[in-house]
């Protein structure tokens, strides 16, 4: 029999609901396995077992009592640092928000209550999820689950790599770029940026405005489909939230998917793709051929712009997000005789090497005789990657290419040069440009035995179908390889 | 040379909402400091703005007010500069895309009419509120500052105008006149003390249709008195200037109140860099033309408008008609006055005298009035049927002022009515012309101006109660007829 | 295009960030390479692409003019480095808002 830890979201919740286990018994299991491996993988920047525990135990007496449980009761979640919980040290992986405790909590915190999960800690995460490997956090790098010597991907690389390690069966992750994507990539697990809007961002710490997303992690897609209804909806609180109603995710999930047009998305199918990685994404185009999808190769040109057009939104809006940590009203202060250099002191000490680079480029790219140069141009960049998507999907269902061109590198491998770094989130970036929804799935693992993503794309709003797709390829290859942990 | 001013003037206005711009606080004053705020006005990690539609609409009707296009399409912008005042350290405003553009505002002074273009207006978010610790509270003496955010995230609604302004009387005109506008609509408190209107304004001199000169901005004008004596300052300054041959810098400057001279805040070489952009937590203001024409539809009677049907139903002269239509509240006491049965420019003169007067005495708007639009028009009417003359009026409104009481009950409790009985009268005038008889003598020679002094003593005589015009009758017949 | 350390020193102080020496010389290098490579890619989009500021359809959005609860002021100031007299303490604010 399998261990608690082992039990995905659906087992767990529906043993609880029978009473086989109890919540409490499944959250001391998951902290148990924290408390064990925390020292090795360092997945969260603040565990919170008492509250997981607490949590635990209004849902066994919720259930004492005959009522009936919520979809998620009782499973342990991962929430990336990123969003604020009243009352709960919330530091987004920077030193300048290290002793912050907000007086508030994030809409999707209060919808994770509502539907039952158990907060087990604040994961590990790239400073203002900024970086494709968490070796950006103020908090230490997270370690791959399998391989300690690699880097875990990024920015949501604690989610990612505490539902890989079994430390919670499912995570919170934001992706603004490919932060939940890429490290679900890297660690062998399922990761779900929704449509732009989709997730309220009330109580996320913005990096990049018009592009962060809350989405999914789990093992399987199935959680993953669970955890995206408990967060999925309006909320008036957040002005870029969609009115639409939101589907059940579960519904129609196994209905398959004969006759799908899958467009392959030629420019990732370049040199500079790992052989490995290139591998498993063919193996995973025959399984979804043999599945009856229609498959073919598609030009997006502005698919290898969409980077650069990026790293001037992205930066630009961050410079402007980030403006509001001067020590003023939360947060570290660095001492100072007047307001003006206890700013500059604050935030030069406050923040690390990536999100200053960031601030000072986006800042540039917006000052006055720039903006037109750069952020114009960008802003346009990415009116073009939209028409190509458009195009696309005039021909195609959805769209597929391998998640990240390359699996888990060594942690310090790319922490000098930037634009390498960059290059993580080329295939997951325009995406978030075209605010559409996407989802990566294990696909087998490479050559160096570490784990590949895929990656499934579709038209704004289309998660019920990336679900039904992601599901159909799981169904058909069978479960996801684990770490040797 | 001859040197004209060019005045554009800046006018920021706090919309008396509910709540704020982007959050559900509550705009009242007051309180405790830091009791009017919430995550997203104090700019806590990961709050967002949502924009409350009063605020759009009531930037939308002063604009179709001003005669301004209401935009189809208008956007937020962040305006983005450090300063502790400000939670995020950007200010959600707009830029090139703002609610309303072009429109117009028409001024009269002695006479002269000149019409203002409007360039644009935009509705932002107001800063909070720093209380600067130290020996005189300024804040260059400061040893440090506290900040209250209870102000933060105010909607505020900004008023550009074309550099179309010529004088301190004209920009002080507009300024009015906006405000009255904005009174009509009922969007703002516009009171001015309590910083709920202030005004920027640019000015420049040149020689009249020649090019533009340098320049300089006064910020934080915070009274229709103190953008009239900050501008008639800085134009004297700056023709004094170019008289002598200097030239002028870009310049931000500051009008000291107590001094009543413009001083250099700072000088345009440190201009700010406020890297506008879209805000991109907010989304686009798609204004449908029904939904403007609704709005259109809504606005109430405006001042321009109010004043010239004023004049045309009661007769009033250009003067009254702004006199008494400076406000929605005058407008109904003035119109309550002549329902209840006064005279138009009866009712026109006691306002501007006695009412304006008692008003300004008491400290108090007219609103606060302790005499009703019903008992002005019964004293009016008792001056009319000659139940008291002129004089005793005045003190009967002052007293009923003061009380609240009815004039009339004023008059019988106090007998002051007035005596037109001529027994009574000829017994003052015989006691008069007994007691005077030098000065009667003099008027009997001829010196007609002793006159007014014998008719002061009868008067006296009666305690200001007679009837003058029967006093005047009277005494004429006795001094020439040498009765008595 | 290659940036001169003037124009890093007067974005750093845009931002507000007290650089140190070697900060300036990094990111004066790496800002440029990063650029360079940007430019590259911007000539694509000519004038007549119109900019996204949002990929979604969405507009006028809003919330209705009802007043809700605050904070109360301890929670408000909870988070505060300094505060004294129920506001947020700053050290003196030497220059005047815009
Ligand atoms: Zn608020």
């Amino acid at each position: 029999m399998s261990e608690l830890w082992q039990l995905s979201a659906t087992e767990i919740a529906m043993r609880i609901a029978n009473g086989e286990i109890s919540a409490v018994e499944v959250a001391e299991a998951h902290n148990a396995r924290i408390e064990a491996l925390e020292p090795e993988i360092n997945a969260f920047i603040t565990p919170t077992p008492d509250i997981a525990r607490a949590q635990a135990k209004a849902i066994d007496e919720r259930r004492a009592t005959g009522a009936p449980l919520p979809p998620l009761a009782g499973v342990p979640l991962a929430l990336k640092d990123v969003i604020c919980v009243d009352g709960v040290r919330t530091t987004a992986g920077s030193r300048i928000l290290d002793a912050y405790v907000p007086p508030y909590s994030g809409t999707v915190v209060h919808m994770l209550a509502d539907a039952g999960t158990l907060l087990v800690g604040k994961a590990n995460m790239d400073e203002f999820a900024m970086g494709s490997s968490t070796e950006n956090s103020a908090y230490g790098v997270t370690k791959n689950p399998w391989d300690l010597a690699r880097v875990p991907g990024g920015s949501s690389g604690g989610s990612a790599a505490a539902v890989a390690a079994g430390m919670a069966p499912i995570g919170i992750g934001t992706d603004t770029g490919g932060s939940i994507r890429q490290p679900a990539s890297l660690c062998g697990v399922v990761g779900m940026k929704p449509t732009y809007g989709r997730v309220s961002r009330y109580g996320l710490i913005a990096f990049a405005s018009s592009l962060d997303q809350i989405g999914p992690f789990a093992r399987n897609v199935r959680d993953t489909a669970l955890l995206l209804n408990a967060i999925a909806g309006h909320d008036p609180k957040d002005s870029t939230s969609i009115p639409d109603p939101v589907p059940q995710y579960l519904d129609g999930l196994d209905a398959g998917i004969d006759g799908l047009r899958i467009g392959i998305v030629k420019e990732s199918l370049s040199e500079g793709t790992q052989p490995g990685v290139a591998g498993r994404f063919k193996d995973a185009i025959e399984t979804l051929t043999s599945l009856g999808g229609e498959v073919e190769e598609v030009s997006l040109p502005s698919f290898a712009h969409a980077l650069s057009a990026y790293y001037l939104i992205a930066p630009a809006e961050c410079s402007s997000n980030l403006a509001r940590y001067d020590g003023v009203r939360y947060g570290m202060r660095a001492d100072a005789p007047t307001v003006s250099e206890m700013n500059a002191r604050t935030r030069a000490q406050g923040f690390g090497d990536e999100v200053k680079r960031r601030v000072m480029l986006g800042t540039y790219a917006l000052s006055a005789g720039y903006y037109d140069a750069y952020y114009g141009k960008a802003q346009k960049v990415r009116t073009l990657v939209i028409r190509d998507f458009d195009e696309a999907y005039q021909k195609f269902d959805i769209l597929v290419s391998p998640t990240s061109p390359t699996t888990a590198f060594k942690i310090g491998e790319k922490a000098d040069d930037p634009l390498a770094m960059y290059l993580n989130d080329l295939f997951t970036i325009p995406s978030n440009l075209a605010g559409a929804p996407a989802i990566s799935i294990p696909c087998g693992l490479a050559e160096d035995g570490l784990p590949v993503g895929l990656q499934i794309m579709g038209p704004l709003l289309s998660e019920s179908l990336l679900l039904r797709a992601a599901f159909a390829y799981e169904s058909a290859r069978g479960p996801a390889e684990r770490p040797p942990l | 040379m001859n040197y004209e001013a060019v005045i554009g003037l800046e006018c920021h206005v706090e919309l008396n909402t509910e709540s704020k711009m982007f959050c559900g606080c509550p705009t009242t004053f007051g309180g405790e400091p830091n009791t009017r705020t919430c995550p997203v006005c104090l700019g806590e990690p990961g709050s967002l703005p949502v924009p409350n539609r009063r605020a759009v609409e009531s930037t939308m009707m002063i604009g179709l007010a001003l005669g301004c296009r209401v935009a189809p399409h208008s956007l937020f912008h962040r305006k983005n500069y450090f300063y502790p005042d400000m939670p995020k350290n950007y200010q959600i405003s707009q830029y090139d895309l703002p609610l309303c553009i072009g429109g117009r505002l028409d001024v009269e002074v002695a006479g002269t009419k000149t019409t203002v273009g409007i360039t644009r207006v935009h509705l932002e978010e107001d800063t909070g509120k720093s209380l600067h610790i130290g020996t005189t509270g300024r804040i260059s003496e400061a040893k440090y500052s506290l900040v209250d955010y209870n102000r933060a995230g105010i909607p505020l609604v900004e008023v550009v105008s074309e550099p179309d302004i010529r004088s301190a009387a004209e920009a002080q005109r507009y300024v009015a006149e906006l405000r009255s506008i904005l009174e009509a609509l009922g969007v703002s408190d516009v009171r001015m003390e309590e910083g709920s209107m202030r005004c920027d304004a640019n000015i420049s001199m040149r020689e009249p249709g020649g090019e533009f000169g340098t320049k300089v901005e006064i910020k934080n004008l915070n009274s229709i008195r103190s953008v009239g004596r900050a501008l008639t300052f800085e134009i004297e300054r700056q023709r004094k200037a170019l008289e002598a041959g200097q030239a002028l810098l870009q310049e931000t400057r500051h009008f000291d109140e107590s001094s009543g001279v413009t001083k250099t805040l700072r000088s345009k070489e440190e201009a700010f860099d406020y890297r506008y952009f879209p805000e991109p937590d907010l989304l686009p203001i798609s204004a449908t033309a029904d939904w403007v024409s609704a709005l259109e539809s809504s606005l109430p009677e405006l001042p321009q408008a109010r004043r010239a049907r004023l004049a045309a139903e009661h007769g009033l002269s250009v003067e009254q008609a702004h006199a008494v239509g400076a406000s929605v509240a005058s407008t109904g006491y003035f119109e309550g006055t002549v329902a209840a049965g006064a005279n138009g420019r009866d009712a026109a003169v006691w306002m501007a005298g006695e009412l304006g007067r008692a008003l300004n005495n008491a400290g108090v708007g007219i609103q606060d009035a302790r005499v009703s639009p019903a008992q002005l028009a019964d004293l009016i009417r008792l001056v009319g049927a000659e139940t008291v003359n002129l004089n005793t009026a005045k003190r009967v409104f002052q007293m009923a002022f003061e009380s609240g009481d009815d004039p009339g009950v004023i008059i019988g409790r106090e007998g002051m009515a007035q005596v037109s009985d001529e027994g009574a009268l000829a017994t003052a005038i015989a006691a008069v012309v007994a007691s005077n008889a030098t000065e009667v003598e003099r008027f009997r020679a001829g010196e007609e101006k002793v006159f007014g002094f014998l008719v002061g003593q009868v008067m006296r005589e009666t305690k200001g109660k007679a009837n003058p015009a029967l006093v005047n009758d009277l005494l004429r017949k006795v001094l020439t007829t040498g009765g008595a | 295009m290659a940036l001169t350390k003037e124009q890093v020193l007067h974005v750093a102080k845009l931002a507000r960030l007290a650089l140190s020496d070697d900060e300036i010389e990094k990111f004066q290098r790496q800002l440029s390479v990063i650029l360079d490579h940007a430019e590259k890619v911007m000539a694509l989009a000519d004038d007549g692409v119109p900019a996204t500021a949002h990929a979604l359809p969405l507009s006028n959005v809003f919330r209705e003019d009802v007043a809700e609860p605050c904070l109360p002021q301890d929670k408000a100031l909870s988070t505060a480095p300094e505060s004294e007299q129920g506001r947020f303490k700053v050290p003196r604010i030497m220059e005047d808002p815009t």
